[in-house]
């Protein structure tokens, strides 16, 4: 089992100058550990499950740009169509890392329903992701990220981690606020 | 392209969002739409980008405004609704400029709108504060620019409702 924040750590340890948009669990972590917090889009977001639809769209937009989403699994069952969508435009640029802790961690810790039982890694493949990934400890994730986010995508990293309910604190910032810096740094880079 | 009963065609449609530096069309055509989407299919400036329900459609067609490129999102009425915490979420709170083009089910020229999918939506969209306006034949295609324009200027949505029963 992963911790979700170690996790995030690594990512962005090895996230170079990627784009990353973060959701729910990992969106509370990322900016307390970020190595470039100007190229993030992490707020609370309350449109949940559509981080990874934001990142498509960016992912077109910037095709330059690696861009990685860091999605729950609450979240991606909220919007489970976009698996398909995103296999079928196909961003070579495009990584999602899914935060597998089988609870609505950041609503309560409830259980989801087929908690335990489901496979996102099953259901990204079958949705048409090429290249596709079930990562059960750190050691794994860290021996293999630079050669899931450097290769052509798109990319689905299932990361099993502990569905511990304590969140770090972390500065509020609005989300206007974010993407208003998010898009001066894309500008400038 | 097919002309509908009303006398709007896809071509006015589209040669609109070329004029206004439309980039993507983010898109989930009905039977009324169709005429679009069967046009957009053979042209290659505006790229289509399909998508599986309205509320991913709004959130992609955000993140490609966040990217600086210049989409409209196409979907039909009902679709509206769906997407509600999309659009309140990723257009109006981070105040994101967005065209949308809503497919006006139950709307009728010549008698009372009795579908609630289209009673709803003019209410719906005064609720939100989200401008529109009613495109029923070419003669009205212009307001397509009218309306981006607006979006840009104050960094809202705006919905352009395709009428043409």
């Amino acid at each position: 089992m992963i911790e979700s924040f170690e996790a995030v750590k690594v990512i962005s340890q090895h996230r170079g100058d990627a784009l990353i948009v973060a959701t729910m669990t990992p969106g509370t972590e990322l900016p307390v550990v970020s190595t470039k917090p100007e190229l993030d889009l992490s707020w609370h977001w309350a449109a949940m499950g559509k981080a990874s639809s934001v990142a498509l769209g960016l992912a077109l937009a910037r095709p330059d740009r690696k861009v990685l989403v860091l999605d729950g699994d609450g979240a991606l069952l909220m919007n489970l169509g976009s698996l398909v969508t995103i296999a079928h435009m196909a961003p070579p640029n495009f990584t999602h890392f899914l935060f597998d802790n089988r609870v609505y961690r950041c609503t309560g810790g409830q259980p989801l329903p087929r908690a335990g039982k489901l496979s996102f890694a099953a259901l990204a493949r079958d949705a048409g992701y090429p290249n596709v990934y079930d990562f059960a400890d750190i050691e794994t994730l860290e021996k293999n990220i630079d050669t899931v986010i450097n290769q052509v995508g798109p990319n689905f990293v299932c990361l099993k981690v502990s569905p511990a309910l304590e969140k770090p604190s972390f500065p509020y910032v609005p989300a206007r606020d974010v993407v208003g810096r998010f898009r001066a740094a894309l500008q400038r880079s | 392209m097919v002309a509908q009963e009303t006398g709007l065609t896809a071509e006015r449609v589209i040669d609109e969002l070329k004029k206004c530096g439309v980039t993507h069309m983010v898109c989930l055509a009905d039977t009324k739409t169709r005429f679009i989407y069967d046009a957009m299919m053979s042209q290659k400036e505006i790229t289509l980008v399909p998508f599986c329900r309205e509320g991913e459609g709004v959130a992609i067609a955000a993140g490609l405004v966040i990217g600086g490129k210049k989409p409209v999102v196409l979907y039909q009425n009902t679709g509206l609704y769906e997407a509600g915490d999309s659009i309140r979420t990723v257009a109006l709170e981070l105040r994101l400029p967005l065209l949308m083009i809503i497919s006006y089910l139950g709307w009728r020229r010549d008698s009372p709108i009795t579908d609630s999918a289209g009673i709803l939506l003019e209410p719906t969209l005064d609720t939100w504060g989200i401008k529109y306006y009613l495109v029923q034949s070419d003669e009205d295609v212009e307001k397509i620019s009218i309306g981006d324009k607006q979006a840009q200027e104050t960094n809202k949505p705006v919905a352009i409702l395709i009428a043409t029963e």
